[in-house]
């Protein structure tokens, strides 16, 4: 029973156990530690099993779902969350939950994604922000600050970096939050808020891909990626009492923006309910 | 169809018809973006469905909708899209993932000239061959072409039913001329044209394979929410969906994408003829051209000259074995079509020997008409 799980159980409950393992994913990586953070909201919202749906484009970020016992799907690179509106259209009554990277959903599927929030439609996306391209190894992503190095920009990078969350809420979002790898029970906090909302929520989970950014920046192993992320990150909240200077290099985290707005799914029922009294053609 | 004194008739375009055989079908899922001459069909759903409980969405672009169009099958809702060919090269690579996955789901392809935006308001036949290898790998693909109004919605419910039975994308290849031109049909009434579903499965859960390879090759296919949990990925998978690197199971799995469908290629084929069994030279045609053709046939057959008339509705699978028995007997088989030469190809492939492969090809945005193809009978019989 969801909820009722002991809670050493619950990772093994959700879990694929019997078929997928051991995942392929390098040790240490960050995307263990979201995928971890997804079941415990689940379990604590008591969602069933056969109610989710977690849809994925192509990376490394997004070979999360095979390893999770709900309603799976591994689509095409950045068209996760194309396909996660035609779930969600079909099924209504689904929790639509959509699992990409920072290349996915913000390089080729820059355009579902930014259409998604503008719809509002009730699809929580989990974008893994590992700064580059893990799984074809290393190239620059829309993610990568700039003067960083990747396997596509040997000298560092020239181009600007996208701040997604910006992005969600100025393209509509009404839930959007940053969390890390590190903040282990923010993030399950920040998931279950976007799991709760009624409308297109993002959550920004700041990841290490240490086998790549890592060592090409050198910023070290998984371990001093994280250490990276407890001292950046800034808590929202706290933020908002301290000076500029203080809040130099650091970044964000918490809920970023959260507003309430008609949502698409509920808006098409309206029309559904008022055109299917009258009299067909 | 139906001659019952309260069956409605209907004075309508080929598109409109797309749109009504999509609501007789059980279609209740449309993802599309704008693009002439395939508009009217999104714009005919956008009104429709939500008085049967279906739902519209205008994507943002067309790799968009395909996405769309094969999560709600998945989820369990007959799915279509419509577009002409800019957007059907934009959804090549959903389509793709949709013969991998198995996934039913109807893509009118409104045809009009091209490369590239081409003339979005003149006729063409130049996707022939992007119906058969739009998208990379290998596959095999289902392709049907009306050469009318009443065909429109006809072969708009086949589309579906073939779709639905083997699980597979199917596309309508259409054209500006067949879309835009308006007949007067008879609608059938419920239950007049058979509708498939796709099979569902009926095992417990826990045996429940996405993927299964069953004696007819076809896998009952349960929708997300039914509580059958599945995975699904555009990675080559074994049975249960989940990827596979092993050589006998990558094998097993491409050779079921060919022959859940080749093996029932002749459930597949139709194909219309008239006057073959004397024919000395056939005409070959589909679609918008072979509506030309077969008055070319008839002008000929006034002048004592023995022509046949060979029209595939099907095109893909090719009708090999179907046309190569009607063309047994001719010394001559002309190919005409709106495009440089695609499927005469097909043609060369099989035209029996003795039999002299002959192509009429106009791509300058018109139809052929008559009296041309009646002419180059003339010239080459
Ligand atoms: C159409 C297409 N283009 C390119 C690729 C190759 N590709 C696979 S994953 C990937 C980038 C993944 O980066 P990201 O989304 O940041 O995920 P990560 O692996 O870092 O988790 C690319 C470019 C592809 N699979 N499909
Ligand atoms: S390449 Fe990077 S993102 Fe991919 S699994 Fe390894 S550490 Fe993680």
């Amino acid at each position: 029973m969801p909820g009722t799980v002991q809670a050493s159980d619950v990772i093994h409950h959700y879990l694929r156990v019997k078929k997928n393992f051991p995942n392929v994913w390098c040790p240490g990586c960050g995307i263990g530690i979201v995928m971890g953070s997804i079941i415990r909201a689940i379990n604590k919202l008591e969602y069933r099993k056969n109610n989710i749906a977690i849809v994925s484009g192509i990376g490394c970020s997004s070979r999360l779902p095979v390893y999770c016992d709900f309603n799976t799907l591994h689509t095409t690179h950045g068209r996760a969350i194309g396909f996660a509106t035609g779930v969600k259209l079909a099924r209504p009554n689904l929790k639509v939950i959509v699992v990409t990277g920072d290349g996915d959903a913000m390089a080729i599927g820059g355009n579902h994604f930014i259409h998604a929030c503008r719809r509002n439609i009730d699809i929580t996306t989990i974008m893994i922000n590992n700064q580059i391209y893990g799984m074809t190894g290393g190239q620059c992503s829309p993610a990568t600050p700039s003067k960083s190095f990747a396997t596509t920009a040997p000298y560092g990078n020239v181009e600007n970096n996208f701040d997604a969350a910006a992005l969600a809420k100025g393209a509509g979002a009404t839930y959007v939050a940053r969390g890390t790898v590190y903040h282990v029970q923010q993030l399950d906090k920040l998931i279950i808020g976007a799991l709760e909302k009624k409308g297109f929520s993002l959550i920004e989970a700041v990841s290490n891909c240490h086998t790549y950014y890592g060592r090409m920046n050198k910023e070290g192993d998984a371990v001093a990626m994280l250490k990276w992320m407890k001292s950046h990150a800034m808590p929202i909240k706290a933020a908002k009492s301290l000076p500029p200077e203080k809040l130099e290099g650091k970044f964000l985290t918490g809920v970023l923006w959260d507003i309430e707005k008609p949502e698409f799914c509920d808006e098409y029922e309206k029309i559904i309910q008022r055109f299917q009294k009258e009299e067909r053609d | 169809m139906s001659n019952n004194k309260n069956s409605v008739r209907k004075l309508i375009q080929g598109n409109e018809a797309c749109a009504l055989a999509a609501i007789y079908s059980g279609c209740r899922f449309f993802g599309g973006y704008p693009i002439t001459p395939s508009t009217e069909i999104a714009e005919g759903l956008a009104r429709m469905l939500p008085k049967y409980g279906g739902r519209f969405i205008q994507m943002e672009d067309e790799i968009g909708s395909m996405a769309a169009v094969v999560g709600a099958s998945i989820a369990g809702v007959k799915s279509m899209t419509a577009t002409s060919g800019p957007g059907y090269s934009l959804m090549q690579e959903n389509i793709g993932y949709a013969y991998m996955t198995e996934t039913p789901c109807v893509i009118v392809n409104v045809q009009r000239g091209g490369p590239s935006t081409g003339l979005p308001t003149k006729v063409s036949q130049s996707d022939t061959m992007q119906a058969r290898w739009g998208t990379h790998g290998d596959y095999t693909a289902i392709a049907v072409a009306p050469a009318s109004v009443r065909e429109c919605f006809e072969q708009t419910v086949k589309a579906f039913n073939f779709a639905e039975r083997f699980r597979t994308p199917v596309t309508i290849l259409t054209d500006e001329v067949i879309g835009h031109m308006r007949e007067t049909i008879v609608l059938p009434e419920e239950g007049e044209l058979e509708v498939i579903d796709r099979e569902r499965p009926d095992v417990p859960t826990e045996w429940y394979h996405h993927f299964e390879i069953t004696p007819s090759l076809i896998s009952p296919m349960a929708g997300y929410g039914d509580g059958y949990r599945f995975h699904v990925t555009g990675l080559t998978h074994d049975q249960e969906g989940f990827p596979t690197a092993k050589p006998v199971e990558i094998q097993q799995k491409l050779d079921k994408l060919r022959n859940k469908i080749m093996r029932f290629a002749d459930e597949l084929v139709q194909l219309e003829t008239e006057m073959t069994e004397d024919a000395r030279i056939c005409v070959i045609a589909y679609g918008i051209a072979a509506r030309a053709a077969r008055q070319a046939v008839h002008m000929a057959r006034e002048k004592r000259i023995h022509a046949g008339l060979i029209r595939p509705i099907t095109i893909w699978p090719f009708p090999d074995e179907q046309i190569r028995e009607h063309l047994s007997h001719a010394r001559k088989v002309l190919v005409a079509e709106l495009n440089m030469g695609q499927l005469v190809n097909e043609i060369r492939r099989i035209a029996p020997r003795g039999c002299k492969v002959e192509q009429l090809n106009r791509y300058d945005g018109e139809v052929l008409n008559p009296v041309e193809i009646f002419k180059k009978i003339l010239e080459v019989k």
